[in-house]
């Protein structure tokens, strides 16, 4: 290489005499050069969130400052007096992901089940690139159509089915209370569970795939239903992975903003129904922070998005731990 | 006895596999649900001068053409910004630190930041940029994008190189090459498909954006291409638009979210194409 390097030189250099160690050297200096500039990059991801971190706490230091830990349950939400406590907020943050995750999860778990073990090879890419463009579609997207043609469907079909028939029963008559508004926490989790179904799907399907056909040949060899396979072979082989996979859907349901905005009502309370209004972390922020005028509201504000950060952080640590397990025990 | 086992456990099976191709069905039912929705309500709107009218004031009617133009340029610019950031952490940690520390941490971050709150990112350059600078802007905007470029990139550019044989790196080293120029000659080469694809998904990702941009590059009413002014962008558009009582504003607003998914679902697409000659092979 460098003889191609001094013909290179020499021919754009006519007369001076080729310098071997010259050139060598500038080809010793490049190459520390650059392998210095992708570590810089790579060193710059952990910048970027030292950065989210640092800036965060940063910008919500005047509020947690003003009101102390105990921001963390305080119901009160009150831009007039000045007064702002996180607690409905991570209510219906909590509430709509785990609403999101009951009924995605099995779900997700029967498709990947589908796709893996029952479907017929010819149907398999398609139907899996279908799921994932599910998962490719804008959050805002499924905000509008939530917005206008999910909540009016739930608000004239399956609320009122709900409130009709578990409306009088004692212990489930406050879940489901209160008149069919459409929009609210009920319609916001439906809708964070169709959008992180194709995550968990996605997931759940790779781990299924990866459990060594050999044990599922033994196990369909010695006379089990397909069930039986998945109940007694693949979940348990695939199990970390299906946990991993899950914790990254419920970090995503946590997390979405435009989605929920739409249709969760933006309402600052605490409902012990799950038919009413109500708000979640991300969609205050989103609704509220360019009205935010004072201070105190704009740092309340960025407390929130700590508070979010931290919990989805949390999650997807736990739930990339889990994967990077799976992956060492495929590699290993 | 054995019978009603046997019996028992083929209810059983069949009953799971009839769970399992009516979840396919449920899933499948949304998106064909949503997509025929979102043409239904979209394409009615659809013309000309959607794409050659400013967005109109209200009851009036008017076109995309501002928030088209200030989704472009800030799509655009935050992957310039991300791109090559994106590009060479995944090269270090592919290339040069594969079996680091360094590595495993920021791949461990880097897995983080690919599913972290947007809005968080919003957040994140409000504080480092809006409220420094005192204004919102276009630039802003870009940044925050550019955030998330960054995570998806180093994804695929590492996943990627780490499929290239090392037998094609011993070949460039046996004849010389430094490492240096054995990586963008030969290495990156060979990757080029799936880290295109890589650009492309980012590209996907940020066009449909919303959250980060709302108290960034915020909106803007006008024609302006200046970066340093709040600009429109389509998904913020269709978030003011949308949640607005005028029904000349709903109507543009399910017209963005057609575009929007259109372009998405090409973009994602395309990036398939590219990546799937890479896998049979």
């Amino acid at each position: 290489m460098v003889d191609v390097a001094l013909q290179h030189d020499a021919g754009a250099v006519v007369v001076a005499q080729p310098d071997r160690t010259k050139v060598l050297q500038k080809l010793k200096f490049t190459d520390a050069a650059f392998r210095n500039l992708t570590r810089a990059a790579a060193i710059a991801v952990l910048v970027i969130l030292g950065g989210i971190i640092v800036s965060l706490i940063h910008g919500s230091s005047l509020a947690l400052g003003q009101f102390g830990i105990g921001f963390l349950w305080t119901e009160s939400w009150n831009p007039v007096t000045g007064n702002f406590g996180a607690l409905a907020p991570i209510y219906g943050t909590i509430v709509t992901s785990v609403i999101a995750m009951v009924i995605a999860v099995p779900v997700g778990l029967f498709i990947a089940l589908f796709l893996t073990e029952l479907c017929p090879m010819v149907l398999r890419r398609p139907i899996g690139i279908a799921i994932e463009l599910l998962a490719g579609i804008p959050s805002i997207i499924y905000g509008i159509w939530g917005l206008f043609i999910f909540a009016p469907f739930l608000q004239s079909t399956v609320q009122p089915f709900l409130i009709e028939t578990f409306g009088h029963i004692p212990g489930l008559d406050t879940l489901f209370a209160g008149p069919p508004y459409g929009i609210g926490i009920l319609t916001s989790g439906l809708v964070l569970a169709i959008m992180v179904l194709p995550f968990i799907t996605s997931i759940a399907r790779d781990v299924f795939e990866a459990v060594p056909p050999v044990l599922k040949e033994a196990a369909y060899g010695v006379g089990c239903t397909t069930w039986e396979v998945v109940r007694y072979v693949v979940l348990p082989y695939a199990r970390v992975g299906v946990i991993g996979g899950v914790m990254l859907g419920l970090g995503r349901a946590l997390g979405e903003t435009m989605a929920v905005t739409f249709v969760i009502g933006n309402a600052h309370r605490i409902s012990g129904s799950i038919l009413a209004p109500g708000t979640t972390i991300s969609a205050t922020i989103a609704n509220e922070f360019t009205e935010a005028v004072e201070d105190i509201y704009t740092s309340s504000l960025i407390a929130l998005g700590l508070i979010l950060f931290a919990i989805t952080f949390i999650v997807l640590a736990i739930a990339r731990y889990m994967l990077m397990r799976v992956q060492r025990k495929a590699g290993a | 006895m054995n019978h009603a086992l046997y019996s028992c456990r083929r209810q059983k099976n069949r009953l799971v596999v009839s769970l399992s191709v009516a979840a396919t069905l449920f899933g499948l039912a949304w998106l064909v649900l949503i997509l025929g929705v979102l043409l239904w309500k979209g394409f009615s709107g659809l013309s000309l001068a959607v794409f050659t009218q400013m967005t109109p004031p209200p009851g009036a009617a008017g076109g995309l053409l501002n928030p088209i133009v200030g989704s472009l340029i800030m799509t655009g610019l935050a992957v310039l910004i991300g791109t090559p950031l994106g590009i060479l952490a995944g090269t270090y940690m592919a290339e040069y630190g594969r079996y680091d520390r360094l590595t495993s941490v920021v791949r461990f971050i880097n897995d983080i930041l690919l599913s972290a709150p947007s809005i968080v990112i919003g957040l994140f350059i409000y504080e480092v940029m809006v409220a420094r600078m005192g204004h919102f802007s276009g630039f802003a905007g870009a940044i925050a994008l550019s955030v998330i470029v960054v995570p998806v990139v180093v994804r695929t550019t590492e996943d990627m190189l780490t499929l290239v044989p090392d037998t094609l790196r011993e070949a460039g080293a046996s004849i010389g090459l430094p490492r240096a120029m054995m990586i963008t000659k030969v290495a990156y080469r060979a990757a080029r498909a799936g880290m295109v694809t890589g650009v492309l998904l980012a590209v996907a990702r940020i066009s449909g954006e919303t959250a980060p941009l709302l108290f960034t590059a915020l909106n803007n009413q006008f024609w302006s291409a200046d970066l340093n002014t709040p600009m429109a962008s389509l998904p913020v558009v269709i978030f003011q638009f949308a949640l607005s009582p005028y029904q000349e504003w709903q109507q543009l607003a399910w017209t963005g979210a057609l575009i929007i998914t259109l372009a998405v679902l090409a973009l994602s697409i395309v990036a398939r194409a590219l990546a799937a000659p890479r896998k049979s092979s």
